[in-house]
């Protein structure tokens, strides 16, 4: 099947000289979620916004749904929901005329059925008639939600849905993520949470300064994760890791004062136990021992440090 | 064409219109009952008449005028400016929606009420002055061409504004001199020879003298020649938007 998102080369520099994006390449397949992860600034809104239309891309070319985004806009953009970072709804307007104009606005026919179930969903029903200022701040973000679920997209951009949200709304807007994901709905977000990547993403892809440095299933990144690292110091240094130990695969310092020990946590068992007691066995004395992880943090930011360098 | 859309920004727009419908309509009503008072009550008494019509008729035009260019422009410009002031452009920008139909909703729904307005006002004209329209079809042609252009402008200015400040700008410095110079309340044929060479330059001239022929039957230009003024006028508005949109000018980063 071919992806619903294709992106090549993609390039954007503003006026100023400014490269936003790089020569940006992706593809994402049907019905899948992916995270875009990155700091501020990374180039994340605009790979969205140039893909929405908001802003022009100067170089390159990409597609949604097999149709190009310049020259078959119109085709792509039905596709397309966005849900923006920043809060932007009219405030005098009241939360059903603002949705029903967003699905109208997509050229899409009137389906008040439609509207109910997506306000339903987002616990906007009751609140129907407000005016959107008199609504809280999660209330307004689930209205920019609900305004790009009312035309039906293939394709939904979340750029940064939970930033800034409580933890109650969080859980539901996993949960509505969830729900689309069922419905078979394209979902790219942008987070700088790595746990919310973890949460709902089935890849993952790094961005920083215009650059996209990887793409990995979730579940390989996780492996790289959940490797743990067990340090054992000892009272007094050897020359070589001991022969009985060998199956361990230890690592020795160049002082040899350390010993370190790779395992998987989400493993049948460790090793730990039987390393301690070989360790024992063969006289070692310790005088310390502590364990680290590699987190998707740590990748991530090894990984951002290493573009800058 | 996407005619959801058309319908969706023309309904949102009115949509506002309606909901501050007594200020809407009570402020040009208000303001033109004062001009009728003073123009045509205190100083036309004294004005006999203007080329064999009543003053206080004779002004009804340019009042129309008036209220109509400076309402199109106004609710056009706000129209369009309120979304990028408060960011909601973004969803215009992502829809399947080209520019030509961004036009026709929001130009469409600004000219409409412009034109409810200038109705309005000559209802209400009807209660000081007697007055007999010759060309009805040519007075609403005229109407609907003057709501329809300005609107086109009106449009263009709210996508140029930066603030508020430069959205009161244009119809402050420009449109109001140019209307007031224009023969709204005079004929241009009351002026010295110099000055009459002069509002020839005016565009406003050409439209307020089809649109008082549309009344009265008298013109200072043709009426050929003011259809003309208006059409290019409407192309050169069309022909900016349509720059506008292709290179992003002010809506686009």
């Amino acid at each position: 099947m071919p992806p619903i998102v294709k992106v090549e080369n993609l390039q954007k520099t503003y006026d100023g000289g400014f490269e936003a994006l790089k020569g940006v390449s992706l593809e994402i397949e049907e019905g899948e979620i992916i995270a875009l992860l990155g700091p501020n600034g990374a180039g994340k809104t605009t790979l969205i916004s140039a893909l929405c239309g908001i802003t022009g891309p100067t170089g390159g070319r990409a597609e949604v749904g097999g149709h190009d985004i310049i020259t078959s806009y119109r085709k792509a953009r039905e596709m397309i929901g966005l849900v923006p970072q920043e809060v932007a709804l009219e405030p005098f307007e009241k939360v059903i005329n603002t949705v029903k104009f967003s699905r109208g606005l997509f050229g899409k026919q009137r389906d008040d059925a439609l509207i109910e179930r997506v306000l339903r969903q987002l616990s906007l029903w009751d609140k129907r008639n407000s005016r959107i200022r008199e609504l809280s701040g999660g209330m307004k973000r689930r209205v920019l939600i609900a305004k790009a679920l009312c035309h039906e997209p293939r394709v939904l951009f979340l750029d940064e849905p939970t930033a800034g949200v409580d933890v109650e709304l969080r859980r539901d807007m996993w949960q509505i993520v969830d729900g689309l994901r069922r419905e078979g709905v394209t979902i790219i977000l942008t987070t700088h949470y790595i746990e919310e990547a973890e949460a709902i993403a089935d890849r993952i892809a790094v961005i920083n300064k215009g650059e996209i440095l990887l793409v990995e299933d979730k579940a390989a990144l996780m492996t790289r994760m959940g490797r743990k690292t067990l340090r054992i110091d000892l009272r007094d240094p050897v020359d070589k890791v001991p022969d009985a130990l060998a199956e361990y695969d230890l690592d020795l310092s160049d002082d040899g004062h350390s010993l370190s020990y790779h395992y998987d946590t989400r493993g049948e068992g460790t090793g730990i136990t039987r390393l301690l007691q070989a360790l024992s066995a063969e006289g070692l004395s310790l005088r310390d021992i502590q364990t680290t992880q590699s987190s998707l943090e740590e990748i991530f930011v090894s990984m951002i440090q290493e573009s800058a360098a | 064409m996407n005619f959801p859309a058309i319908r969706a920004i023309y309904k949102y727009e009115m949509a506002r219109f309606f909901r501050t419908l007594m200020e809407s309509l009570l402020s040009p009503v208000i303001s033109t009952s004062l001009y009728f008072v003073v123009f045509g009550a205190a100083i036309g008494s004294r004005i006999s008449e203007v080329e064999g019509v009543a003053y206080g008729a004779f002004i009804v035009p340019g009042l129309i005028m008036l209220s109509v260019m400076t309402q199109a422009i106004s609710n056009a410009s706000f129209g369009i400016y309120f979304p990028k002031f408060i960011d909601t452009i973004f969803e215009i920008l992502s829809a399947p929606i080209n520019f030509f139909e961004i036009v026709i909703g929001y130009v469409g729904a600004a000219a409409t009420k412009a034109l409810l307005i200038g109705l309005v006002i000559l209802a209400t004209a009807h209660f000081f002055v007697d007055i007999e329209i010759q060309h009805p079809v040519a007075m609403l042609t005229f109407l609907v061409l003057t709501c329809l252009s300005f609107s086109l402008f009106g449009f263009i200015i709210g996508i140029w504004a930066e603030n508020f400040q430069q959205l009161q700008l244009i119809p402050l410095l420009v449109i109001t001199p140019l209307v007031f110079l224009g023969g709204s309340f005079y004929s241009i044929s009351m002026l010295p020879p110099v000055w009459q060479t002069i509002s020839l330059f005016n565009p406003i001239v050409y439209l307020m003298s089809g649109f008082r022929w549309s009344f009265f039957g008298q013109a200072d230009v043709s009426v050929g020649l003011s259809l003309l003024a208006i059409a290019l006028f409407t192309a050169i508005c069309l022909g900016v938007i349509w720059w506008i949109f292709k290179t992003g000018y002010r809506i686009k980063s």
